[in-house]
């Protein structure tokens, strides 16, 4: 849930990183960690294991610039993704603002990545929140891997798409992230939208800021 | 609803809350008293200066009293409306406040559980008040029109900031 607070001169709003075990949530968050400036971020948390698996999440504070007058904070959280830890999981989602999926694009984490967003709209779904009507970006992962998926594929299980009720929002949208993509089209006389998409190597930093851009911009759109 | 919604703090509400985090400070002898939202974010603090990082403290109280509240429930408690961390020096007292927002005491050698407990019994009563106004004009409009004032027409102002 954001906050505007007129005393600090602050717009507050969480960010949640979800998606399958080992597919490159944390890594996101450290890259960003590595390239803020300083005075631009505060400290990292990990609550994980020994083994430096998530056990309750990451948390990461950054700014990301002034829009009238107003710092934009984004409070970047990862949940984590191994199975049995859902408990856990489930509580960072409260008060979401903008979700990040990101799914690890080898060829046998597919079952993984259908599993792991089958979960986040069940979850989801629990605190009455739609991800079909909050700020939502996919993330593609591990692209650089010889046995990454083709996106058509990742695509085709991921993020099909759901049906828009909306009238006004009937009409063609192009996906300013990938040329030749649709964020909203008609198929077969339905009117389908999906979730724009962002591929990257998180371990290199490809496509983590891009992912983090796109999806902190959609979050304060939403606000205006 | 279909996502998490937002909302604002005046700096009157600001002032207000600041007013009765002095009052308990003043009557418990605690170090610093601090005031957060359920889902972390950090509302108001008073008393010493910090020697951490305050935003990082409060994901981390929400976290907390989420995780409690789940352990309650299986128990078959509704909740933990407050919970007590004793440490060898500094010591914690957190409160829930409305299911909304979380008072944090943090306090020493200086005062006991038992007056920080009882100081906050009524600080928590203050602050559901409040909240109860703040959140009865926000369903009147109020805060809505500042939020829209504050981001109207602002997505040429977004899109430059995130253009490279």
């Amino acid at each position: 849930m954001s906050m505007i607070s007129y005393a600090s001169r602050e717009i507050n709003c969480k960010l949640v990183y979800y998606g399958p075990g080992l597919g490159g949530k944390t890594t996101n968050l450290e890259h960003v960690y590595s390239k803020v400036a300083p005075e631009k971020r505060g400290k990292m948390v990990s609550l994980a294991t020994e083994t430096e698996r998530t056990l309750f999440f990451d948390f990461l504070p950054v700014d990301l610039g002034t829009i009238r007058g107003f710092k934009t904070r984004f409070h970047m959280y990862t949940v984590p993704g191994q199975v049995y830890y859902n408990a856990s999981r489930k509580l960072i989602l409260k008060g979401v603002d903008g979700l990040v999926f990101v799914a690890d694009s080898q060829m046998d984490r597919m079952e993984a990545n259908v599993e792991s967003m089958q979960n986040l709209y069940d979850n989801m779904a629990e605190y009455g929140y739609d991800v079909a009507k909050i700020p939502f970006v996919i993330q593609y992962n591990k692209r650089d891997l010889p046995n990454a998926a083709p996106i058509s594929e990742l695509q085709q299980q991921l993020n099909p798409g759901w049906e828009v009720a909306d009238s006004a929002k009937q009409r063609e949208t192009t996906d300013s992230l990938n040329k030749g993509e649709w964020l909203i089209t008609q198929v077969d006389g339905t009117w389908i939208q999906r979730a724009p998409y962002v591929e990257s190597i998180a371990i290199h930093g490809v496509g983590v800021f891009e992912t983090l851009k796109h999806v902190a911009k959609l979050v304060l759109k939403a606000l205006s | 609803m279909t996502g998490a919604g937002s909302w604002s703090l005046s700096e009157s509400d600001y002032r207000r809350i600041s007013k009765h985090l002095t009052e308990l400070l003043r009557e418990s002898d605690a170090r610093c008293a601090m005031v957060v939202d359920r889902t972390g974010q950090l509302l108001a603090t008073v008393g010493e200066a910090l020697s951490f990082d305050p935003t990082v403290f409060a994901s981390l109280t929400a976290a907390d009293f989420s995780a409690n509240d789940e352990l309650a429930k299986m128990i078959g408690e509704p909740e933990f409306a407050s919970l007590f961390h004793q440490g060898e020096k500094e010591s914690m007292y957190l409160a829930d406040v409305g299911r909304r927002l979380i008072l944090v005491v943090l306090f020493d050698q200086r005062t006991t559980v038992g007056l920080v407990r009882l100081r906050v019994k009524q600080t928590v009563q203050d602050l559901l008040q409040l909240l109860n106004e703040m959140f009865g004009r926000q369903s009147h409009g109020q805060p809505e029109s500042q939020k829209r004032g504050l981001l109207e027409g602002a997505e040429d102002e977004i899109d430059k900031l995130f253009d490279d």
